[in-house]
């Protein structure tokens, strides 16, 4: 540092060190220069397309969901177009001020509140959120004179689902609610988030969730220009939504709502078919409730109420309830064993009343027995002893068998809810069955005693209404099933353009017909001489029926007595029938919970249905209850 | 009869007498593109062409006051503004009004003043006359008192907090050190021991000090935060590709997505809007400037001027460089605004105190050596 006083080096030094500034400018220039390079020539259309997404939004329009009507053109679903008034949280500052403001301009309750709340929460980015739903035109007009205090807030158009009909045919139409974080799994499971940006309902349930992907219909969009607030500037282009899918049901729905009258107050089931098509002509279960209280989401109360009713209004019977058949389950035993072999028509049995199986007797209804009995009077007068004997001879894995060929114990693949999986198997015993529904190896076994009791349809037997239902449609169709279905139609709401859903032959049981003929003749027998005489006394039309009760409570050998019995712990009632005998176009399976015996309570209610679609004939009120046929008829 | 015309051109003449012609063609040429930036910057919401315009001719006229200074003169206000500057950096700490939680502001009822300013001019101004007094006994304990007089007022700017002003005014004073000969192992040493203090200095920062040097790194992690400015102004420069989508007409500048963007974003647009193009012809335009200002520095004839001149010269490019390095996302964010482009009047009026001063450097240069 010794030269630090000399002026002539120091001058040197320092107009070398200018130079090293230099160098160093035009590198840190160059380096700057270089970054621009890469920016807007390398990566030019990178930041392009980034520019472009800033400022363009794509905001979703949503379709019209497809409306659902019955067989007649009856609308059951459909949309209506109310007037909401609407935030965007983005645009307002202060959202609690902005709401009590509007509240002075316009009715805004607690439960408003709380629902803007929750949507809020669940929000999407840009998107406006109901404050209050339908507004009437003077609060449209009331709003519209002060909409200069509230910016950020808007009356739009929206549309809503309603179902016109309530509650009738709720189990089988469904209902819609909004998107839940399970619905948007379900959606991104078969690739359908983009088309679902902006709407916030689907179908929860029933054909509502079955087609969702028909009647949702293709989403619109409309391209705006927006600045960083998320304002939108100008529109740049619009694509259209497509309306969705309009259904057309085989379901007739005043067939219905005669039915779920026929009901009253009591619980139970019933589904009708046509043999010929599978199409379902009804699908009951009772006690409905009233879908439209879904739509704008459940208040807690309304759920609580459905929910925890005793009744349990929210199962959908028809599928989900599994029943023993009882001894509506007797034809089919009838028909195998014609079918195997194991028994010829006019082979007769003699029938003391009971039935010795090892040391434990099996009872008849009727004391003293039927005497002499043979196929037909086996069927027409309900012998069990008949049925005992015959479940002995058969074994249960021949019974399993042809019972499973019927479609019972299987779930029927009808349109309903999500997938098949909503509806239940019930359960068809087997040997195999047992050994997988127990684990104790003792539990596993099946044992002989247990087949006799499967013959009467009771023991582990336990089915579906709308299994019970199609295993007599296809007795009624001689042994060809067709898949059960709703719909019947799905119609493009632009085009017109029909798309009938076929009738899909899932199997033919090959049946002889003489055999079926003999079920048939006893079947007809049941409603001319036997337990359904009563019910059907002056009918113009042949019909074939079987009735059948239920034990829901063992009576460890006491006498069942209806009226002594409690309520819920009563026989549930049964009928299955079909008509005209000879060229069935319906056949059904009513199921009365609680109802006592099945020529009491299910017969009537199967009477109503088959006098209205077979002759037009409108009932009054509920189906009664056959005071007469709860004394007399004991002989199931 | 009177010359009028002579006495006219005469005065003339004298008007201009210290005006450094090449350096104003240089300035007036940047502030006239800026000046056009910050109008299609704030075109749709608050104009400010026209107060900028306003602002540039204030500037001028302390350029051109300055400018008339004699060097012998300047080095006469080192000392004091050296020290005014120091005690307004103490009562900002005192009595400063803090905005977005730094204290940086005095308020002196009429307007608001921020000191640190001051300090980019008498930083320089400070250590080239004190090493032009002791240019013929300069020792090492010269160097370490410059250093310390550096390292207050920068630590002070630093404590504001204000990173930006504070590396202004320490590079200011560094360059000083620079050309006055700092050995080449002090710098080197010096350099080392920052790299080694690195991880002190980190726990030293602010926590948002600390985000927007994470967010240089990787900008996405935080895309509506700390990292939006970067994203939104490299996308904008980016965008504009090679030529520009034109004047006016940039989408990320009129709809909003730059922020600050009349002030130290201000490059974002006029990028977005002039492309690689424009971008190229602007930092032709800086190194015009410094290269002129190098030139003035290398003729001056004294310790005191080579100094001033050297290191006023090195902060126009600093501020160049760390505005564009950080708006394009090469450089952290600190608040640093793009001389003779952004809007604002103070920074003007300094950049323009620091033109004058060359001017005067050069304009007299003559008259010192007589």
């Amino acid at each position: 540092m010794g030269d630090f006083h000399n002026p002539e080096g120091d001058l040197s030094r320092f107009r070398f060190r200018l130079g090293i500034a230099v160098v160093l400018v035009l590198a840190a220039f160059g380096l700057l220069l270089g970054r621009f390079v890469w920016l807007q020539v390398i990566q030019h259309e990178f930041y392009q397309t980034r520019a472009e997404d800033n400022r363009i939004a794509l905001i979703p329009i949503v379709p019209n969901r497809g409306v659902i009507t019955d067989r007649n053109g009856v609308v059951l679903a459909r949309n209506y177009s109310a007037f909401t008034l609407e935030i965007t949280p983005s645009q307002v500052g202060n959202l609690e001020a902005t709401i009590d403001g509007l509240a002075e301009v316009i009715d805004i309750q607690a439960k408003d509140r709380k629902r803007f709340k929750r949507l809020l929460d669940e929000a999407k980015n840009f998107e406006s959120i109901p404050i209050r739903t339908r507004l009437t035109d003077a609060e449209v007009a009331k709003f519209a004179a002060q909409r200069y205090r509230f910016a950020g807030v808007e009356v739009k158009a929206r549309l809503f689902r309603q179902y016109p009909l309530g509650n009738v045919g709720s189990h089988a139409i469904g209902y819609i609610g909004r998107i839940t974080e399970r619905d948007l799994k379900w959606i991104e499971e078969v690739g359908q988030q983009v088309n679902y940006k902006g709407t916030d309902h689907i179908g929860k349930t029933g054909l509502e969730q079955h087609y969702e992907f028909e009647l949702h219909g293709g989403t619109g969009y409309e391209e705006v220009e927006i600045d960083a607030g998320g304002r939108a500037l100008r529109s740049l282009k619009r694509i259209p939504p497509v309306s969705g899918n309009n259904l057309q049901l085989t379901l007739d729905i005043k067939l219905q709502e005669i039915t779920e009258q026929a009901f009253g107050d009591r619980k139970g089931s019933l589904v009708a078919i046509d043999p010929t098509t599978g199409g379902i002509l009804a699908l009951v279960s009772t006690p409905t409730y009233d879908p439209n209280l879904f739509v704008d989401g459940i208040t807690p109360d309304n759920w609580k109420e459905l929910n925890d009713h005793p009744d349990r209004p929210m199962i959908n019977r028809a599928i989900n309830g599994a029943y023993p058949p009882g001894s509506t389950f007797k034809p089919f035993m009838a028909l195998a064993a014609l079918e195997m072999g194991k028994r010829t028509p006019s082979q007769s049995i003699s029938d003391p009343g009971y039935y010795n199986f090892g040391n434990h007797t099996f009872r008849d209804d009727k004391k003293g027995g039927h005497g002499s009995v043979d196929m037909y009077k086996s069927i027409v007068h309900s012998c069990d002893t008949y049925y005992y004997m015959l479940a002995n001879d058969m074994g249960i894995d021949n019974i399993a068998r042809f019972m499973g060929s019927l479609g019972l114990g299987q779930r029927t693949g009808i349109d309903l809810g999500k997938d098949d999986s909503g509806e239940s198997k019930g359960v068809l015993p087997s040997q195999e069955w047992k050994r997988q529904r127990f684990k104790k190896p003792e539990q596993q076994k099946w044992y002989a005693g247990e087949t006799i009791s499967i013959g009467i349809g009771q023991g582990y037997n336990a089915y579906t209404p709308i299994q019970l239902a199609l295993a007599t449609a296809v007795v009624a169709n001689n042994g060809v099933m067709f898949r059960p279905h709703l719909v019947n139609q799905i119609i493009d709401a632009r085009s017109g353009e029909k798309r009938p859903v076929e009738p899909q032959p899932i199997r033919d049981l090959k049946l002889k017909q003489q055999n079926v003929d003999v079920i048939r003749r006893a079947m007809v027998g049941v409603n001319k001489e036997g337990t359904g005489t009563r019910a059907f006394a002056g009918a113009p039309y042949e019909s074939a029926g079987k009735t059948g009760t239920a034990q829901v409570f063992s009576l460890k050998g006491a006498e069942y007595k209806h009226s002594a019995v409690k309520k819920e712990l009563r026989d549930h009632a049964l009928f299955i029938a079909f008509a005209p005998a000879d060229k069935p176009k319906i056949a059904l399976a009513v199921l009365v919970e609680n109802g006592g015996f099945g020529a009491q309570s299910a017969a009537p209610i199967a009477r109503m249905v088959l006098d209205y679609y077979l002759l037009g004939k409108l009932p009054a009120g509920a189906a009664k209850e056959d005071p007469v046929a709860v004394e007399e008829d004991n002989e199931e | 009869m009177i010359d009028v015309i002579g006495m006219a051109r005469r005065g003339g003449r004298e008007l201009v007498a210290h005006i450094d012609f090449p350096l104003l063609l240089i300035t007036l040429a940047i502030m006239a593109v800026g000046l056009a930036t910050v109008h299609s910057a704030t075109i749709g919401g608050n104009p400010r062409a026209m107060a900028q315009a306003t602002n540039m001719g204030v500037a001028l006229l302390v350029m051109w006051f300055v400018s008339r200074l004699p060097p012998q003169k300047l080095m006469r206000f080192a000392i004091p503004l050296y020290v005014f500057g120091v005690l307004l950096l103490v009562a900002v700490f005192l009595f400063g009004i803090k905005v977005n939680g730094a204290r940086r502001w005095l308020d002196l009822g009429v307007t608001r003043i921020q000191p640190a300013e001051i300090m980019k001019i008498a930083m320089p101004l400070m250590l080239a006359w004190y090493f032009h007094k002791y240019e013929a006994t300069l020792r090492a304990r010269h160097f370490i008192i410059a250093a310390l007089l550096l390292a207050i007022p920068f630590a002070m700017i630093a404590k504001q907090p204000d990173l930006g002003t504070a590396l202004l005014v320490g590079s200011a004073g560094f360059y000083v050190l620079f050309f006055a000969g700092l050995p080449w192992k002090v710098m080197i040493g010096l350099g080392a021991v920052t790299a080694g203090a690195a991880p002190f200095l980190w726990t030293m920062l602010h926590d948002y000090q600390r985000k927007r040097i994470l967010t240089l790194i990787d900008p996405t992690t935080d895309p509506r935060g700390s990292g939006y400015h970067i994203i939104q102004s490299t996308i904008a420069i980016g965008s504009g590709g090679p030529v520009g989508k034109g004047y006016l007409n940039g989408t990320q500048t009129h709809l909003e997505f730059i922020p600050e963007k009349h002030t130290d974003f201000i490059f974002a647009v006029y990028s977005e809007e002039w492309g690689l193009l424009g971008n190229a012809l602007l930092v032709f335009l800086y190194t015009l400037l410094i290269g002129r200002g190098m030139m003035i520095a290398s003729a001056a004839p004294t310790m005191f001027t080579r100094l001033l001149a050297g290191a006023i010269t090195l902060g126009f490019f600093t501020y160049a460089f760390i505005n564009m390095g950080m708006v394009s996302g090469i450089l952290p964010v600190v608040g640093v605004p793009l001389p003779f482009m952004s809007y604002g009047g103070t920074a003007l009026v300094t950049l323009f105190t620091g033109i004058g001063i060359l001017m005067s450097i050069h304009t007299h240069r003559m008259l010192v050596k007589r």
